[in-house]
């Protein structure tokens, strides 16, 4: 599956391709830990079973900021 | 995954059930409101300080207070006080985001800096300490930051200092405190900091006690809040950016560590707190402000950046 990941926090734009279809396993693909992002879908939150579709474009809000 | 309540997408799964953005907002909202309620942590104070940066965590707090304070029909006034330390592509996006939501939101902001009460703002301090005294930015940072806090809510007169301390700040330190075997310190924490009334301290209180950092920072991007991401440079030389790590580690493994951590500390708080020394409490001789010392640390440490 091919998607477009936006990271707020290294505030970079990839293109991805990876085994899987769950926000689960993307973020496992990634090496992130779910405890550390909030995953947005056209600025709608989901969870980690939701279903990705091929092609679309995701926002990883950041949790941890500041010092 | 869908709300356990009402059927809608769900914004967030925990252990007792999958919550919807509206019944998230409500739970959020519920549990901060009980944490004040349950720890009287607002009572009858006057005129309320809350510490503020423009991040998630201080943001949400401060929009919270003012809710309950109307909720409750509270006569307390309140204002924000934020400390600038002078931190280069950091700081001024957070007071610019804070200064934004005050203005919003009709809140009075108070900025004290760094370089107005020590002469130096923390980048030009870190070179020198780092020289002089072997320090971390954090441990300076730290230092000056309360001692800034307790002095300019006094001197606005404020009665309570409110903080946006949440559940991942508050396991973070008593791991810290523990892996550091600074257990004397421990029953400092908890969600009304300190041990006690002591004249010329300024009692805190962490309403977001029982919020995750994740449940904070959904709070805020689904209330709307203008949140830059901002990181300190300076956070990753910490000790505490690598138990947070550590603990965010544990808790995708292991859901509920961190509530966990909490729950056992809370236990434990009030024989820590009959057991923290009485410490005798000074003024500080250069700047008159409590000391433990003839000399309080935040003057220390000026006088070791500046004199070496």
């Amino acid at each position: 599956m091919k998607l477009t990941i936006f990271n707020e926090r290294t505030q970079t734009t990839t293109a991805v391709q990876f085994k899987g279809n769950t926000v689960t396993e993307l973020l496992n693909h990634l090496s992130i830990n779910p405890e550390t992002v909030i995953v947005l879908r056209k600025e709608e939150v989901i969870t980690a079973e939701e279903t990705l579709q091929e092609g679309e474009e995701l926002y990883l809000l950041s949790v941890i900021s500041g010092g | 995954m869908q709300c356990g309540k009402c059927g809608q997408p769900a914004v967030l799964v925990l252990q007792h059930g999958n919550l919807c953005k509206k019944h998230f907002l409500n739970y959020f909202e519920d549990k901060v409101f009980k944490t004040i309620n349950r720890y009287h942590l607002i009572g009858r104070a006057e005129n309320l300080c809350v510490a503020t940066s423009g991040g998630k965590d201080s943001l949400t707090v401060l929009h919270l207070t003012q809710k309950y304070l109307k909720k409750y029909k509270l006569k307390a006034t309140l204002f924000a006080l934020a400390i600038d330390e002078g931190i280069a592509d950091y700081r001024e996006k957070t007071l610019s985001d804070l200064q934004e939501f005050c203005k919003k939101n009709k809140v009075k902001l108070k900025i004290v800096s760094f370089k107005d009460e020590f002469g130096l703002e923390l980048n030009q301090a870190f070179p020198k300490f780092k020289t002089n005294t072997n320090k971390k930015p954090c441990n300076v940072c730290g230092v000056w930051r309360r001692y800034l806090l307790n002095k300019y809510a006094k001197k606005f007169g404020a009665k309570l200092i409110i903080t946006g301390h949440n559940l991942d700040d508050e396991a973070q330190v008593i791991l810290m405190n523990i892996f550091k075997a600074n257990t004397k310190l421990a029953g400092r924490l908890g969600p009304i900091s300190g041990t006690g009334e002591q004249e010329g301290f300024i009692q805190r209180v962490k309403p977001l006690y029982f919020c995750t950092e994740k449940e904070v920072r959904l709070y805020a991007y689904l209330k709307g809040f203008k949140v830059h991401f901002a990181e300190c440079p300076y956070s990753q030389q910490g000790y505490r950016h690598h138990i947070q790590a550590m603990l965010n580690d544990f808790e995708n493994q292991y859901a509920g560590t961190k509530q966990g951590i909490i729950n056992s500390f809370l236990e434990l708080l009030p024989q820590l707190k009959q057991a923290e020394p009485t410490a005798q409490i000074k003024v500080c001789k250069r700047c008159q402000e409590l000391a433990n010392q003839d000399v309080c640390n935040a003057c220390k440490l000026k006088e070791a950046i500046i004199h070496g």
